[in-house]
């Protein structure tokens, strides 16, 4: 069995777990390349059945429109339903306050909206597009990751597990975050998505933009972020990863079809998400994030 | 290209973290800016060297202490070959972690510290690593630079590893390394001209695995897909992963537990219709006859379903997991692949106190319902399980039918 097919068969196989053994799942949803593999591999695991439960996307109002445009195409394509968390309603309802500085990000305000609309919805089990090669903190992570009813993830008491037993038993509040592609690497991915031919958000292949450069790295304009003694430049650019606009940095690349992003991913010298500034705050960022509830 | 699962075991300190850290430089599998960190940090600890286990001890505990807590899993591919190492926890308390990373190896690294020696920790690995029937085993003497690179002490070290084999069944490989100058890693050391095997990247880009042939054909089933759409409205499929063998279209079938008996109509994979099923491939497979069959029952072939034995009482070696020592006044759950049975314990006499956490120990269950009896030896499978405690929720232990 080649190596991808072997990752899809893992994947599917979560996948009716999280079904099978929780009430109320729900796929988390971003809009990015994972979210859209997930997505697909959702489809196949209960074809020709409909997806068995809802797709969640946090809305932090710092999207790129692209992405917001190809996640409603997407759900009208595969009959999927949508739940939709806003951070603007968070901000509103007085839970959170917005960010100030030069970099105001949305990105850890979205746990709190994350942890409200699993509250809401009572979903006891969220599907997360997390890889095991994209970050130290993540690489420890189990298929199933038990949350407690703070949302939080204790790193020194993991379940273990065995094989492909997946205990996903839970206490009334707890809930699990589900990782089916933990083990596909970035190339993995990419390399899914040429061989399934998934539609990708156009921000992924190269592009014109304004942009400008701050700390070695070239971020697109928006209105979140004040641009102070920055030149804004009109350049060719893709972005690797999709997070918020107002914490995603763009690389300069002419690729523009899958061949020429996977050739460039495996001559690049930079890692996926050395282009997050939300990951480069500190040495353990991303822990912190996970220890209270981010995805 | 295939694809080869590693696990590291040894005792805590024994640089399991740097050999993964120096592989990852020297497979060019570290990215500029995850390599000037890693530089960074170990001029801000004040080491005159690059401290490769920064590559990999993810959680800030772990970092402040200098140890591995949990597993990490690291991705890698050369030329040769595609790698995932489950870089394991040395210390004895979090044995569990070690298990986890273990379980779903092809092939073990074991590190010794060459001034230490066989340690206790480095017994209960092994011990773990024969439980889980680990087809290759391969010792890394490290720190050969700390000793010279003295083959009279490198040769007394291996006597303890024959020692400790000497029942072993899989297969045993040993070399003398040194994870920090980078000795018998990418190519053989001119510091050990006594050692005339293959360096470590040699050895692991080139070992074969032995793939069983298993006779028993179970499909376990996850999920009844039921559309009720009305293109499909009388589709009724039964999605699951074959465990164990292989099916064909036309099989004749026995459902577990039911005995219920038909015939296989069609396989599903995703809207296409295939002829043959084999091991660990998803499927769905539809049945000529309408029967009543549930998530957790599996579908047996007929011929030689007789030869599966189905049972309420077995036994089993158990690797304790939780904190909480085995309560034998209360129920767990033995989870079988997807299927889930209550259970009671009685250990062996021997092993009566045993269960703390990291114990292994054998005992007798009697079932609450029947489950697929078959020794974890004779198939690795089928024979194994988790126990739950319901109480805490947590994985209680992992077993092996006996």
């Amino acid at each position: 069995m080649n190596t991808l097919k072997q990752l899809e068969e893992e994947a599917i196989y979560i996948i009716r777990e999280v079904a099978g053994q929780f009430n109320q799942p729900a796929l988390l949803f971003s809009g990015g390349k994972d979210s859209i593999v997930l997505l697909h591999l959702c489809s196949k695991a209960f074809y020709p059945g409909k997806i068995p439960f809802p797709l969640l996307h946090i809305d932090t109002g710092h999207n790129f429109q692209e992405t917001l445009d190809h996640r409603d195409y997407l759900m009208e394509k595969y009959q999927a339903h949508l739940e939709v968390g806003y951070v603007q309603d968070s901000i509103d309802a007085g839970k959170v306050l917005e960010e100030k500085g030069k970099y105001p990000s949305r990105n850890s305000l979205q746990t709190v909206t994350l942890l409200d609309a699993i509250e809401k919805h009572k979903f006891d089990a969220c599907i997360g597009g997390a890889r095991r090669d994209e970050e130290k903190a993540r690489a420890k992570e189990r298929i199933f990751s038990v949350r407690d009813d703070f949302g939080q993830w204790n790193e020194k008491l993991q379940r273990p597990e065995l094989f492909d037993l997946l205990n996903g038993r839970i206490h009334s509040g707890e809930n699990v975050r589900a990782f089916p592609i933990s083990n596909w690497t970035e190339l993995d991915v990419w390399e899914y998505i040429k061989q399934e031919k998934l539609e990708l958000p156009s921000i992924y292949f190269s592009h014109k933009r304004d942009v400008y450069q701050r700390d070695g790295q070239w971020l697109p304009t928006c209105s979140f972020h004040l641009i102070e003694k920055e030149k804004i430049e009109n350049k060719t650019v893709r972005f690797r990863t999709v997070g918020d606009i107002s914490c995603t940095a763009a690389v300069l690349s002419d690729a523009n079809t899958i061949d020429e992003i996977v050739d460039e991913i495996k001559s690049s010298s930079f890692s996926e998400r050395g282009a997050r500034m939300d990951d480069k705050r500190s040495e353990g960022a991303m822990e912190e994030r996970k220890k209270v509830g981010y995805f | 290209m295939e694809l080869l699962r590693i696990v590291t075991a040894g005792s805590v300190d024994d640089g399991k973290s740097s050999l993964i850290g120096r592989l990852l430089f020297e497979t060019n599998s570290l990215k500029d800016d995850q390599l000037d960190h890693i530089v960074q940090k170990s001029k801000s600890k004040g080491i005159d060297y690059i401290d490769f286990s920064l590559a990999t001890d993810g959680l800030l505990t772990e970092r402040e202490q200098g140890i591995t807590i949990d597993v990490s899993n690291i991705y890698f591919t050369t030329k040769k070959r595609r790698f995932i190492i489950a870089d394991a926890p040395g210390h004895v308390e979090y044995t569990r972690n070690m298990i986890t990373g273990a379980s779903n190896a092809d092939v073990a690294i074991v590190l010794i510290d060459a001034r230490k020696g066989v340690l206790e920790q480095t017994e209960r690995h092994v011990k773990i690593l024969q439980l889980l029937g680990i087809s290759n085993l391969i010792f890394v003497v490290n720190k050969m630079d700390l000793i010279d690179y003295d083959l009279t002490k490198f040769q007394s070290i291996e006597k303890d590893i024959q020692q400790l084999t000497q029942e072993a069944k899989s297969k045993i490989h040993l070399l003398p390394i040194s994870a920090l100058k980078g000795d018998n890693i990418v190519s053989v050391s001119k510091n050990t001209p006594w050692y005339e095997g293959l360096a470590l990247l040699d050895l692991i880009e080139t070992i074969t695995l032995d793939l069983p042939q298993r006779d028993e054909n179970v499909f376990q089933i996850q999920w009844v897909i039921r559309p009720q759409l009305k293109e499909h409205h009388d589709y009724r499929g039964f999605a699951g992963k074959v465990n164990s063998g292989q099916f064909n279209v036309g099989d004749e079938i026995t459902v577990f537990p039911s005995g219920l008996k038909s015939k296989i109509k069609q396989i599903d994979r995703y809207g296409t219709a295939i002829n043959t099923l084999h091991e660990q491939e998803n499927a769905t497979i539809i049945l000529e006859d309408e029967i009543d069959l549930s998530r957790g029952s599996s579908i047996l072939s007929t011929k030689g379903e007789e030869r599966i034995e189905k049972t309420k009482q077995i036994s089993a070696t158990l690797c304790w997991m939780q904190n909480q020592p085995l309560n034998l006044a209360q129920k767990y759950l033995l989870q079988q692949g997807v299927h889930l049975v209550q259970t009671k314990l009685t250990p062996s006499a021997e092993d009566a106190t045993a269960f703390n956490l990291n114990d292994i120990g054998t005992s007798s269950l009697r079932l609450s319902e029947p489950i697929l009896g078959t020794p974890y030896k004779d198939n690795n499978q089928i024979g194994r399980f988790i126990l739950i405690d319901p109480q805490t929720n947590n994985t209680a232990a992992v077993g092996f039918i006996q």
